[in-house]
């Protein structure tokens, strides 16, 4: 119970503030909010263009907004303004306390090196150098992503789009971020494959303790996976709250629409 | 006595925009209280807004106006204005709901679905999945069926894992929705018992059942929802 308590009362890892995006005169994303908690899982939803990929990015660090600030609670426990990060801080923190899977795996793997290395790499990033404890801790990640031990030393071109995915999946996980950014996860994979995926993502977040935040136009990935939900349309975030309620009672018209476009399995 | 769940003067409209903005009232002014030890037993007929009521009280709804007072280690909380992760903690902490519909997550196995809310409030899972096979076994569920998801099982076979996974925890609130309905008469029997041992334990709870006989045995109290009905 002491740690539930905890819990409650923790700080936020992650806060944006008034975040926006245009280019030129066409804004992608535009005044969001919200604070993001250790192991918290929130979804961003809405169609093709409506902003949820920009606004990935710029929670991210990898675009820098046109107006508003993001904050990320380091591990010192400082809360520090993105933006006033250094570049080589900036990629400290992608390798070590956060990682980002793409929706296509080539994205985020290098897919001519051994599955074994794409892993122990991130390890060495973060000053791991002895070759028999990273062989091991990969051998071990590959199996907690249920790839074969066998094809440690096979390169990721030769595994199917389902083994790619968890490859980089465990390649992100391995030097145990606290924030992980997840862009459509799912979505270059068979439906088969995704429920195998969608069930290994959701017992290592909870394992792990993971705050998530996760862009699909999947509501049934949202409703597996997330706490909380953000539904964006033209850029703006028109709808939030708890995912099951915003799911089950939807406010908004978009959101109404959204939902009531789910074919029933 | 101090109520568990204390409900005033809620509200509920679904506003259906795609149907031309139609208001759909479901629920007003519903006002009742559940003490601790006590089942309340939602009656009223088909469509008056009972199962409306339970989601409301779980915060799977969200309520227009009025107040869901709950009590939350032993703090009264309002649920109609909570922020999500507070309900989130409340869920954990406190609510347990069974709903109609068993929701499994593909791949899981069937003692896992039973004791995965004792493992997200930390037991260890050697010892959660042992207290899931007790209650697998009460509901008659084979032992052979434990390691398999339960997806590909009966509706009577699903609903009994939904209940053994409602009732694992030990919540000071639980919500039921038509847990015997698609139950033989031993199981109706086994949940009977089931919420009476709740009960002894000192868990308020709201219970929706068509099934008169069932409504008879496990009713401390009924709650007529037809005066809820929105004549809004």
């Amino acid at each position: 119970m002491v740690d539930q308590d905890m819990l409650e009362n923790d700080q936020p890892l992650l806060i944006a503030e008034s975040l926006s995006k245009s280019y030129g005169r066409i804004t992608a994303c535009r005044d969001v909010s919200f604070a993001l908690y250790p192991g918290e899982v929130l979804a961003i939803v809405g169609e093709s263009g409506s902003g949820k990929s920009t606004l990935l990015q710029l929670l991210s660090g990898q675009l820098a907004a046109s107006g508003g600030q993001v904050s990320y609670r380091m591990r010192d426990s400082v809360t520090r303004d993105l933006a006033t990060l250094g570049e080589a801080e900036r990629r400290f923190l992608f390798r070590t306390d956060w990682g980002f899977v793409h929706q296509d795996p080539a994205q985020g793997l290098r897919m001519a090196v051994s599955a074994g290395a794409n892993v122990g790499e991130r390890l060495m990033a973060v000053g791991w150098n002895h070759y028999g404890r990273i062989r091991d801790t990969a051998s071990d990640w590959l199996t907690r992503v249920e790839i074969d031990i066998a094809r440690i030393d096979d390169a990721p071109r030769t595994y199917s789009g389902g083994m790619r995915q968890r490859l980089q999946i465990a390649r992100n996980l391995v030097t145990e971020p606290r924030l992980v950014f997840m862009d459509e996860p799912t979505g270059g994979l068979d439906v088969s494959v995704q429920a195998r995926l969608l069930d290994l993502v959701r017992n290592l977040v909870a394992e792990l303790h993971l705050a998530v935040i996760i862009v699909t136009h999947d509501l049934a990935v949202a409703r597996l996976l997330s706490h909380r939900v953000m539904v964006m349309k033209g850029g703006r975030v028109i709808e939030t709250g708890l995912t099951d309620q915003v799911l089950d009672d939807p406010r908004e018209p978009y959101t109404q629409l959204l939902v009531s476009s789910i074919l029933p399995a | 006595m101090t109520a568990m769940i204390d409900v005033t003067d809620a509200n509920k409209t679904f506003t259906m925009h795609l149907q031309g903005g139609i208001e759909l009232p479901v629920v007003s002014g519903v006002t009742f209280h559940v003490n601790p030890g006590e089942c309340v037993v939602l009656a009223g007929p088909s469509g008056a807004g009972k199962s409306s009521i339970l989601k409301m009280i779980f915060g799977n709804y969200r309520c227009d106006s009025g107040r869901i007072g709950i009590r939350h280690r032993g703090a009264l909380v309002d649920l109609a204005t909570a922020e999500p992760r507070q309900v989130l903690n409340i869920r954990r902490a406190t609510i347990g709901y069974v709903s109609q519909f068993l929701r499994a997550v593909p791949r899981v196995a069937t003692v896992d679905v039973v004791a995965e809310p004792l493992i997200v409030n930390g037991l260890a899972r050697a010892e959660a999945q042992a207290r899931a096979g007790e209650l697998l076994h009460r509901l008659n569920i084979p032992e052979r069926l434990w390691q398999l998801p339960p997806a590909t099982f009966s509706g009577g076979e699903q609903q009994r894992v939904n209940i053994a996974r409602g009732f694992i925890s030990d919540l000071p609130i639980l919500l039921l929705d038509e847990p015997t309905a698609s139950l033989d008469a031993a199981n109706r029997a086994v949940v009977v018992e089931l919420v009476a041992e709740k009960k002894r334990q000192g868990v308020a709870m709201v219970a929706i059942v068509h099934d008169d006989e069932i409504r008879h045995l496990i009713a401390d109290r009924i709650v007529d929802v037809t005066s809820f009905a929105a004549a809004a």
